[in-house]
């Protein structure tokens, strides 16, 4: 076991897949000579050079569509953008071409891509660089979408999203690339997709909590047993599409407690997504309504403390324990 | 290699109202409206929202735009009249056969179409071929088996050209288990991995970025294939065809872009949507290889694509093909065709791409009238195969809804 940063993790697992396997490629503006925007591609370009790792213009729709066409074709490219935001620009080449690409052609077109960046706030960027947009892109049949929230998780991660033949939506967190963790060094190591992970086992109160919330909702665990004696439980769903939908109800069904927290808005989110999967197989094991915690209805923005106030954070999902707890 | 014919252009522009500002040009079209009524409006409601076609047949030019555009392609044809006769004598005969053959299929095909949607046989939108043929013969049929063809949603008659059986094409309008993608595509979605097909698209552009990527996956693989990518002209004015474009020179990809210019988006003709007629020209703002290319003359885009294939081939160059032809029907099944006159459409029908061909392969001595007879009754047979293999495959399993959503 080796301990890395997230960053370093996810540079191992595309270094690891480049050697592997020659039809994969890396993509992206910056990913290069530049060595990445945000790193993860550090020294890539210069061990494999320009066909493995490769410089674009700043042309979000185009380059999308250039890796759907070259994984129809057989390639295995990783597309990185540079933030999520952006690729709202490629949205057409994501929901309309790559997801359905394999049903419209009747079976006889796989596209084995990933599309992969930071998702969610980082700094105070403002409203353009700030969106968690998986509720966004896990609404499409045809895609599946990963978010990691520990170093092991994103290098098993995304090796399997590389080695997948369908389209898979990697979602990182520019706050989380330096968090670090013990990652496993077998070269064969992958973490299959769809598959949740109890990162801390509880019996009073589940907390689903993904990507950045999930270390927050850890510190709030350990500060709800300190303080109030309540034993949580915090499961991290790790690919909200396909949903691991048997490892939280087993959870609810224990605890009889649900809190949700999540980075995304939170009108039509993956947590009202959870919540109503929960009434529909655990709603008589309830004993309190679900709770959810969310960023603010409002565009994000860039004043530090509006900025925390619209995030989630500790005491906001301790908050909504105790209340679920009614305590 | 830069042949890109402005003749056509000039023309058309000493009539284009095409700059002037929205407001000015309604009120000249609407004044031309009244004043010009030599031409009969297929419908009686479309004269007076900003159509061009009632501007452009103004008295004192003695015909349209279209009408000079016509007479113009004409001449040109003439001109290269020689060298089209020549590039026969050179081609190989049972090639020629096989082309006029597939230009025949393809009408009829689509004519079929035609019927059996008023029949409610075929669902959902139908966008048809017919007096585009030359530009799907002319170019695909220069291709190697193993090149790679993407399109738009038009595109029955290029799935036939690769290879997809009339029979997998008509079942797939049907919505059948039959269908070259077992039912669930129709009419904009044909494919076939097996024969390069990479499909029908049904976004205007999307399959630009797509094709794009098509030629970088033969690079990188050193496959030597090319990447013949088509999209109507409507699709030049989205934001993919410059992003695609710009990559495909900058990387040097195979890709041989044809924009199939048949004159309207939808029902917005092109100089009320662009601000040049000129299309080819596009393409020398990424320094890239182009050429005008006359749509109704196959031996033309034969001879273009070509030329196209062997840039490709030697250094990966792209090429943009404008193939400017004419859509005979409307846009889809449900036009109601108000934005142009039948004088319009008889114009261009004068310029037939089958009745061009026929002519100069009569004239070569290579087919003779009989030939074309067989030709039609063998279209014929095969379409009726077609609908009757459609009629009588079954619907999909129900259990087909939720197969290829994952692989």
């Amino acid at each position: 076991m080796a301990v890395l940063t997230i960053r370093d993790a996810l540079n191992q697992a595309l270094r690891e897949e480049i050697i592997r396997d020659e039809n994969v490629f890396v993509m992206g503006e910056e990913v290069a000579e530049y060595d990445g925007a945000y790193k993860v591609t550090r020294g890539l370009w210069k061990e494999f050079g320009d066909k493995r790792v490769v410089d674009t213009p700043i042309t979000e729709l185009g380059f999308a569509g250039v890796g759907v066409g070259a994984a129809m074709a057989g390639l295995r490219p990783v597309v990185e953008f540079m933030t999520w935001n952006f690729s709202i620009l490629a949205a057409d080449q994501i929901i309309n071409h790559a997801a359905k690409m394999l049903y419209m052609s009747g079976g006889q077109f796989k596209v084995p891509i990933v599309f992969r960046g930071p998702n969610g706030s980082a700094y105070q960027v403002s409203s353009q660089h700030s969106q968690a947009l998986e509720a966004f892109y896990s609404n499409f049949p045809g895609l599946k979408v990963v978010m990691p929230s520990t170093a092991a998780d994103a290098k098993g991660l995304l090796k399997s999203s590389i080695r997948d033949d369908n389209p898979v939506l990697f979602l990182e967190q520019e706050r989380m690339y330096g968090n670090k963790g013990e990652v496993p060094d077998d070269e064969d190591f992958t973490i299959p997709l769809g598959v949740a992970d109890v990162k801390r086992e509880g019996t009073d109160c589940t907390i689903v909590a993904r990507s950045m919330t999930v270390p927050l909702a850890l510190q709030a665990a350990d500060r709800l047993q300190e303080e109030f004696d309540v034993s949580v439980e915090v499961i991290d769903p790790r690919t909200i599409k396909p949903l691991d939908v048997e490892t939280i109800v087993s959870s609810v069904k224990k605890t009889n407690r649900l809190v949700i927290a999540e980075e995304s808005h939170y009108f039509a989110s993956v947590g009202a997504e959870i919540s109503h999967t929960i009434m529909e197989h655990a709603f008589d094991y309830l004993d309190a309504p679900v709770k959810r915690i969310s960023t603010a209805e409002a565009p994000n923005p860039y004043a530090k403390n509006l900025e925390a106030l619209a995030l989630p954070d500790v005491d906001k999902i301790i908050a909504a324990v105790k209340e679920v707890c009614y305590l | 290699m830069y042949i890109t014919s402005y003749l056509y252009y000039n023309v058309a522009l000493t009539q284009n109202i095409g700059n002037w500002p929205v407001k000015v040009r309604r009120n000249f079209i609407l004044a031309r409206t009244a004043t010009s009524r030599k031409t009969e409006a297929i419908t009686k409601n479309g004269s007076g929202n900003g159509v061009k076609k009632a501007a452009s047949k103004t008295e004192e030019t003695n015909g349209s735009s279209d009408f000079a555009i016509v007479e113009l392609a004409k001449a040109e044809y003439l001109k290269r009249r020689k060298s089209q006769l020549e590039s026969i004598k050179k081609t190989d005969k049972r090639l020629l056969r096989e082309m006029l053959y597939q230009m025949v299929l393809g009408r009829r095909f689509e004519e079929k179409c035609a019927e059996v949607y008023r029949m409610g046989k075929i669902g959902g939108f139908c966008h048809l071929y017919i007096g585009q043929e030359a530009i799907g013969v002319g170019s695909m049929m220069a291709l190697e088996p193993n090149d790679m063809v993407i399109t738009s949603y038009r595109d029955h008659v290029q799935a036939m050209i690769k290879g997809i059986t009339p029979e997998a094409v008509m079942a797939e309008l049907y919505g059948k288990e039959g269908g070259c993608v077992k039912g669930k595509g129709g009419s904009m979605h044909m494919f076939s991995k097996e024969l390069e097909f990479y499909g029908g698209h049904g976004i205007v552009g999307g399959q630009i970025g797509v094709g794009t990527g098509m030629a970088y996956a033969a690079k990188y693989k050193g496959t030597g294939q090319v990447a013949l990518c088509f999209f109507g002209e409507a699709a030049v004015n989205q934001g993919i065809f410059h992003e695609s474009l710009n990559m495909a020179q900058l990387w040097k990809l195979p890709c041989i872009y044809i924009c199939e210019n048949n004159q309207y988006g939808m029902g917005t003709s092109q100089e009320r949507a662009m601000s040049t007629r000129n299309i080819a020209k596009k393409a020398e703002a990424f320094e890239m290889a182009n050429e005008f290319v006359d749509g109704m003359d196959v031996m033309a885009v034969r001879d273009a694509t070509i030329r196209a294939i062997e840039r490709a081939r030697k250094d990966g160059s792209p090429t943009l093909l404008e193939v400017r032809a004419y859509r005979f029907m409307g846009h889809s099944m449900s036009d109601p065709g108000n934005y142009r006159t039948r004088d319009e459409i008889k114009k261009y029908q004068e310029r037939d791409p089958i009745v061009l061909f026929q002519d100069s392969l009569k004239e070569s001595k290579v087919l003779t009238d009989k030939d074309f007879q067989k030709i039609e009754a063998e279209a014929a047979e095969a379409v009726e195969r077609a609908v009757k293999f459609a009629d009588e495959s079954p619907f999909p399993q129900e259990s087909e809804l939720f197969t290829d959503v994952y692989a």
